[in-house]
């Protein structure tokens, strides 16, 4: 009790310096001295190369007599360290996490230290996370080549990467470059110290932000060997610690944004203010892609507080002193968009034109394996079905926002986002500014989910600056961030199995319309020795987007359900049916029997209620799922998730645990009442009446067990999404003998009709 | 013109009566840890107390609360800055993720406790059923309740 109020009053404290770095970001006076130190990201793979990306480095994060000794740590006179964070907080606890990774191999006082998001700057760029799909020889994600319009190429793609999405935080960031800065920091301290004391380095030791030599009693703090270790040049391999050597990865260090966020005083992107702004909302072509064709503002025009409408070509925008006035004007500005034969797309249009690419579309290969157009033919029975899952909004708590002050040929930009660089860079190309010229300051964001990737809304704001001169704080409605979303695209799979004489999968053909990001999210974990898995492309207006844990959110429901249905045809038990199809696979087999041990698999449940399973890999995390639903009532209800996870370590196993209960109840709302569809090529859905969410009262009990593997680490923001849908539709069927081949869920007449 | 008392403070504000609290709270007032979800009461972002009762501010015209008293989530600390039961169970349970919706949700759960100081879990589900956390952390929110119920 002792050690968590201990740790409690740590959190406290860093918060309370975190708050005060965030809050000076937030005046004029303060900016410019925050743009000096350089806030935001930073980062990686900058502090492993030699010399001077440091140097450059150094002008940026350090001001006064703060030695920079690598990309993603300073350290100041009064021995505080300060991890420099390239990723932006939603929730998921990053900057605790990649500080403790600091820490750890630094040998860092955690309670003494400082936490910086980086800023949006060139020299932080996400190498790691850039280098990790080179070496893969994966092309970069959708999204990163659609938010820099494919600028980037080569290995300068890498290079300007600075993103929070595809659970890269921890797994990229933390294992390449915090881990690697935090030793290389310590050696080049130790080295300072050695010399300074002349000593051998081999008798000195870091404990908690002090160099100790044992033999003498001679002890010192790091401080004093900051001027001395920097001018040392950073060792490219530091020696790193052993998974077991570590004293805080592993342990449930309290999450350092969490106090700001009871008593709120967290700054997020809606709450920037500059003296003078102007509030601005805009509408947008609800038909994406369409323009505006005429707009009459004269009602709105003569509305209190209105200051102007403008005609932005593809959207209308209301500038006026406040929020709820703009938003009234918008409301009187009769406005008409152009026409295309997109306007007459409706939902049924959408499988109907995916049904005809099937047909006639150039099918590409994702994986093939053995020889499955033989093995279909000689085989005794095989058993087919066509899933299909809906388009899908993020409905990020906070409506999109940013705030902007285009003048004198600068610009300052106030927003959250997951892709600071790419906001930066686009800001500055619509502006036809050097990248220098425009300053981004980054805010907590009030959910990502992978929305906030893209920065469409950011770039609205400049535009509406610029043309007012005006600082401007564009808010969007709840019914214009619905309605202007990127996507998660609707997805056709057809999938056929060949199923041999034990009622085994002997061949695998999957065909899917539409593919984004990660190209293994259609793979199968499982052992079959025949697959051929392929996709075609159907091009359709509407924009798509990452969307938490992208392709791996359809595809787990397709293959984990099919699997399902595979296992009753043969009269197996779907658990055990999964194992034999795993055998050999010891991790996968570990995480499947910890959730069918934690959901009690085996304990019979009482009328109206059953089980369901199933296990996906994303993003190098295993989570398997067995939920417990409940029939009875007029929605299917989610009683119990029993959730296993093998993501090598979790470094903050709390934080974890908190990220695999999010994911299963974003999942969960998705299975149940996920649904955005079109109507004369627009998105129908606007507001939570109809585009509903989970609540508490129909969110299920979650327990999470963690596995520790000495697998690399994985992701854990997204990980837990992808069983839950699979799981929650295998348990209706276990106790309805309903086969769920289309989300959403719905209520049981849903259910009952099939 | 709209007289009210907020977070103990007599403020005047000289504003159209129809504008939503929300707005006034966060452009007029300065106090931004109120926020803004939907606009339409659907998802509890906005909660504050008007006279003590849990209150949409998204959908309550200011001239609504006249002469009444307001608090924020910048008015239920105490004055030397002790956090209120609720606020210290939410840091005990790690209760935020992005954090958005929390200042809605402890507003919430204030209110519910003040009325019913031993909730059980089918009130608790019921009372917060009207804010939406999208990050999902409803576990922890129940569990916060109960850990601040035991602490009053």
């Amino acid at each position: 009790m002792d050690k968590i109020t201990q740790a409690e009053k740590k959190a406290a404290k860093i918060a309370k310096r975190a708050a005060r770095t965030r809050g000076q970001k937030w005046t004029r006076r303060g900016f410019i001295t925050a743009s000096v130190i350089g806030g935001g990201a930073l980062l990686i793979g900058v502090a492993i190369r030699p010399g001077d990306r440091t140097d450059e480095l150094a002008k940026l994060a350090a001001t006064g007599d703060e030695s920079l000794l690598t990309a993603w740590v300073k350290l100041s006179p009064d021995n505080t360290v300060t991890a420099i964070i390239p990723h932006g907080e939603m929730g998921q606890g990053v900057h605790t996490a990649l500080s403790a990774m600091l820490a750890e191999e630094m040998e860092a006082d955690w309670a003494a230290m400082d936490i910086m998001e980086a800023p949006a700057e060139k020299a932080y760029a996400n190498y790691v996370l850039g280098r990790e799909f080179m070496v893969n020889k994966d092309k970069l994600p959708g999204f990163v080549l659609g938010t820099l319009n494919g600028a980037f190429l080569g290995i300068t793609k890498a290079m300007n990467l600075q993103i929070t999405g595809g659970s890269t935080s921890v797994r990229f960031t933390g294992v390449g470059a915090m881990l690697t800065a935090g030793a290389a920091a310590k050696e080049l301290l130790l080295k300072a110290a050695a010399k300074t004391w002349d000593v051998p380095v081999s008798s000195l030791r870091a404990q908690k932000s002090y160099i100790y030599h044992d033999e003498s009693g001679k002890t010192a703090p790091f401080a004093d060997f900051a001027q001395l270790a920097a001018t040392f040049k950073p060792s490219l391999t530091p020696k790193l610690k052993a998974r077991k050597d570590y004293t805080l990865m592993g342990t449930s260090l309290p999450r350092v944004d969490i106090p700001q966020k009871v008593d709120g005083t967290a700054m997020f992107g809606l709450d920037a203010h500059i003296e003078g702004m102007k509030y601005a909302t805009v509408k947008a072509a609800p038909v994406h892609g369409q323009s505006v064709a005429s707009m009459d503002a004269s009602v709105a025009k003569a509305m209190v507080g209105v200051q102007g409408i403008y005609n932005m070509g593809d959207y209308v925008a209301v500038v006026a002193d406040g929020y709820w006035q703009a938003q009234r004007a918008l409301e009187a500005v009769e406005v008409t968009f152009t026409q295309s034969a997109e306007s007459q797309l409706n939902q049924a249009g959408v499988f109907a034109q995916y049904a005809k690419a099937f047909e006639n579309a150039k099918r590409k290969d994702i994986h093939k394996e053995g020889n499955v157009s033989q093995t279909m033919k000689r085989a005794d029975r095989t058993h087919e079905a066509e899933y299909n899952v809906p388009f899908l909004a993020h409905a990020c708590m906070e409506p999109m926002n940013a705030t902007a002050w285009v003048k004198d040929g600068t610009c300052e930009l106030w927003t959250g986002t997951q892709n600071p660089l790419g906001t930066r860079a686009e800001a500055a190309k619509i502006l036809g500014l050097k990248l220098e010229d425009v300053t981004l300051h980054t805010a907590f964001m009030g959910g990502g989910f992978g929305r906030r990737a893209v920065p469409d809304y950011a770039l609205q704001a400049v535009k509406i600056s610029e043309k007012t001169g005006m600082p401007i704080k564009l808010i969007w409605s709840r019914e214009e961030t619905t309605q202007q979303d990127h996507y998660r695209p609707a997805v056709t799979n057809r999938l056929r199995a060949a199923i041999d004489s034990d009622g085994m999968p002997s061949a695998w053909d999957s065909l899917f319309v539409h593919k984004m990001d990660p190209p293994e999210a259609s793979r199968v974990p499982y052992n079959i020795p025949n697959q051929n898995i392929e996709y075609v492309e159907s091009p359709l207006h509407l924009r798509f987007g990452p969307w938490r844990s992208v392709d791996h959110t359809q595809h787990g429901f397709f293959i984990e359900s099919f699997i399902d249905e595979l296992a009753h045809k043969a009269g197996q038990d779907p658990y055990q049916y999964r194992r034999k199809l795993l055998a050999g696979k010891p991790r996968f087999l570990a995480v499947l029997d910890a959730a069918a041990k934690l959901g009690n698999w085996e304990t019979p449940l009482p009328e109206g209620q059953a089980r369901g399973i199933s296990i996906v890999e994303s993003f190098m995390t295993i989570a398997a799922q067995v939920v417990t639903v409940d029939v009875n009532g007029d929605m299917p209800r989610a009683v119990h998730v029993a959730c296993a996870a093998d993501a090598g370590m979790a470094v903050n196993p709390d934080g974890f645990k908190a990220q695999m209960e999010s994911g299963i109840i974003y999942g969960l709302t998705a299975a149940l009442y996920g649904d955005i569809s079109l109507e004369d090529g627009a998105v129908m859905q606007s507001n939570f009446h109809d585009y509903d969410m989970v609540r508490m009262d129909n969110a299920p009990d979650i327990d999470v067990v963690i596995l520790q593997s000495d697998a690399r680490l994985g992701g854990a923001g997204e990980p837990g999404t992808p069983p839950i849908a699979p799981a929650f539709a295998n348990a209706i069927f276990a106790a309805t003998g309903r086969r769920i081949r289309s989300l959403p869920i719905g209520d049981m007449s849903g259910v009952n009709v099939g | 013109m709209v007289q009210l008392r907020i977070n103990g403070h007599i403020k005047t504000v000289d504003i159209d009566p129809e504008t939503p609290l929300l707005w006034a709270i966060r452009e007029q007032l300065g106090l931004t840890g109120t926020k803004f979800g939907c606009g339409i009461s659907l998802c509890g972002a906005c909660t504050v107390h008007v006279d003590g009762q849990a209150t949409r501010s998204c959908v309550t015209p200011i001239g609504d609360v006249d002469g009444q008293d307001v608090t924020t989530i910048e008015g239920i600390a105490g004055a030397d800055g002790t956090l209120h039961a609720v606020q210290a169970a939410w840091i005990k349970h790690q209760v935020p993720q992005c954090g958005y919706c929390q200042s809605g949700q402890i507003m919430s759960a204030v209110a519910l406790l003040s009325e019913n100081p031993n909730p059980s879990d089918n009130e608790i589900e019921s009372f917060m059923a009207g804010n939406i956390c999208r990050c999902g952390m409803y576990s922890r929110i129940k569990a916060a309740i109960k850990t601040a119920a035991k602490a009053a």
